[in-house]
């Protein structure tokens, strides 16, 4: 965050220095849980590996002049005819399980974040609007919001790809309209107590133009709750669209992320083959919950109430 | 109060008014009616006659009316795969995903709530610890990977329970079910709990965050120097306070399980709706998704709307007239 005009907080021993690097104190609250701390590092890891992945993979499991089809649902361990060992195993095609989950990470990450942060500016756009317009903007904005909260996500995604077909972008585009209700409520709900602060008085006072006051002036003071959100809307569009790949309607095979990695090997898991499916699905389960247990530490952290 | 549930009434049909809107237009305009309609093996005789038929040369908005028309019948089209009208096909489903929802709303209650009220009344304990850390990963499991985890464990290695299908049914007023036998018990044991875990973590969650509030309020304090009985300040007093949330989310979650239903059934390829729609989407038969949709937003309405009735008649503190 940056060191934006703070709104007067209610301290109780008044003649208490404000702290001056905000910054170093979220980082030292932070830290207070080892867990929180813990998440952190893997999901630094996790993102590490994701974005290294043409160079720390064992092999490039899209190049087919690498894999070999007589190699294919070796056990985690087995020695490559090459040399070299699978440590998680082979698919059906003969391809390195683990370089399979490096990419398929690369995939997952890149358009969970990306759905996120689109939907992130798309909502939290809306509610500012709303919030500061008004009126019949709010009332049709906010309505919309209802209406999308109160159907669940998967329906929504299953409407949306059901009319626009497979494909990463229309998984995102599903990802995009499943997330972005709740920024705008959240946004709004801040802007709406922000709006009626001096600092926005002296602003309009001054007869600054209304979007610079939306988003210069009110919507730094709103991102707090909206950075909270977006981190474990991340981990929610992660899953979400994991589960519609398994589903057979997200990502396509050419490009198969984590939960497509698990829907192809769940029709060996029958077969006894279990390492197809299991460790795409711990290699989720893993940026999934770090993504979560760092989000809740940072709500925690962000939120002055929660200051035990 | 009747001007009340009239005026939430009008609501719940406003939105249902609105979700024929928004998938009419979805498939009307987003997608090509006519490519949807017509076999693309059928020649230009059979596309005139099937375009005239289904009044697709008429402007869109007496469209939009012809199809409101037959919703309002229960028409909603036939399905192309199963040459029958898309309504009754779902309508045979419906009672093996309904059956599978209510199994997973009992279980979820009676694991999440018990558990719900030990995390909260002895915080401390490392037993109530141990159950908030496994009701974390309850939500951050993807339920298809656990779904896939419970086929490996119990199906392949253990061979305890069946993987697939519905097993042995009993008709019961023209619906099959499969909780009445003991081969369809065991076919729905594991969806069930598939589906039930999200939800589990939910109630328990929520029951322990009401025990935790309302365990130090005076009334309980009260209570106990009244001399009244530890079991009914907690099955009572304590319970009974916590009800309104946790009544409004096994409610509201119903829907959801309805929804989430889809992944589970595709799993263990339970014959419900859910299966339905995703194998509906797969060959794009387009008036089966239709059907599907519009039948589960009404659903959804409904639920939120008998929540709502029942919120207010379980607490008295809720007045029909504050509108929050």
């Amino acid at each position: 965050m940056s060191p934006t005009p703070q709104a007067p907080t209610a301290a109780p021993e008044p003649a208490r220095e404000r702290p001056t690097r905000p910054l170093v104190e979220v980082a030292l609250a932070y830290c207070h849980s080892w867990l929180a701390v813990l998440a952190l590092v893997v999901l630094v890891a996790v993102v590490l590996v994701a974005i290294l992945a043409p160079w720390i993979s064992p092999q490039n499991p899209y190049d087919l002049t690498v894999i070999d089809i007589m190699e294919g649902r070796l056990p985690p361990g087995s020695e490559a005819y090459g040399g070299g060992v699978y440590i998680l195993g082979t698919d059906d095609q003969g391809r390195d399980m683990l370089s399979a989950i490096f990419y398929g990470l690369r995939i997952s990450l890149m358009v969970g974040l990306g759905a996120a942060l689109i939907a992130a500016t798309v909502g939290t756009s809306l509610g500012l609007i709303a919030a500061y317009a008004g009126g019949r903007v709010e009332a049709a904005i906010m309505r919309l919001v209802d209406l999308q909260l109160s159907i669940p996500s998967i329906l929504v995604a299953l409407m949306i790809l059901a009319v626009l077909g497979k494909g990463i972008v229309n998984v995102m585009i599903a990802l995009i309209l499943v997330e972005w209700a709740l920024y705008a409520r959240t946004a709004r709900g801040s802007a709406l107590v922000e709006r009626n602060k001096e600092y926005v008085e002296a602003a309009q006072c001054l007869v600054l133009p209304q979007y610079r006051i939306m988003f210069r002036h009110i919507l730094p003071n709103c991102l707090p709750p909206i950075i909270v959100i977006t981190t474990i809307q991340v981990a929610r569009a992660i899953a979400l669209e994991a589960t519609l790949s398994f589903l057979g309607l997200g990502v396509p095979v050419t490009e198969p992320s984590l939960g497509l990695l698990i829907s192809n090997g769940y029709q060996h898991m029958l077969s006894g083959n279990f390492w197809i499916s299991f460790y795409p699905g711990i290699a989720l389960l893993i940026t999934v919950a770090s993504i979560n247990i760092v989000g809740d530490q940072l709500r925690d952290v962000l939120n002055p109430r929660h200051h035990r | 109060m009747t001007v009340w549930i009239a005026n939430r009434l009008m609501q719940a049909f406003g939105v249902v008014l609105v979700m024929t809107l928004i998938v009419f237009l979805a498939v009307n305009v987003i997608g090509d009616p006519i490519e949807m309609l017509i076999s693309p093996e059928a020649d230009q005789m059979e596309r005139q006659r099937i375009i005239a038929l289904f009044g697709l040369d008429q402007p869109l908005w007496r469209q939009y009316l012809a199809f409101l028309k037959g919703a309002v019948q229960g028409d909603l089209g036939r399905s192309f795969v199963y040459g029958e009208p898309a309504l009754k096909v779902i309508f045979q489903r419906l009672p093996a995903t309904l059956e599978l929802a209510v199994s997973a709303s009992l279980i979820s209650v009676a694991v999440g709530l018990p558990l719900g009220l030990i995390a909260g009344l002895y915080p401390r304990r490392g037993f109530s610890k141990a159950i908030m850390a496994t009701s974390i990963l309850g939500f951050s499991l993807p339920s298809f990977w656990v779904g896939l985890l419970l086929i490996m464990v119990f199906a392949v290695y253990l061979g305890w329970l069946p993987s697939s299908g519905r097993g042995e049914t009993v008709e019961v007023l023209g619906m099959h079910l499969s909780f009445l036998t003991l081969d369809g018990l065991r076919h729905l044991a594991l969806p069930a709990i598939n589906l039930a875990i999200f939800n589990t973590a939910v109630i328990l969650r929520l029951t322990r965050a009401g025990v935790s509030e309302v365990m130090p309020q005076e009334y309980i304090r009260f209570a106990r120097a009244k001399g009244v009985s530890e079991r009914r300040v907690i099955g009572i007093h304590v319970l009974k306070n916590i009800m309104i949330p946790v009544v409004t989310v096994i409610g509201l979650e119903f829907g959801a399980l309805i929804a989430f239903s889809v992944i589970t059934e595709s799993i263990f390829a339970w014959p419900g709706i859910g299966k339905l729609i995703i194998d509906s989407i797969n060959v794009l038969d387009r008036p089966m998704m239709v059907a599907y949709l519009m039948l589960v937003v009404t659903l959804f309405v409904t639920v939120n709307l008998v929540i709502d009735i029942l919120y207010m008649l379980l607490d008295p503190r809720v007045s029909a007239d504050g509108k929050d």
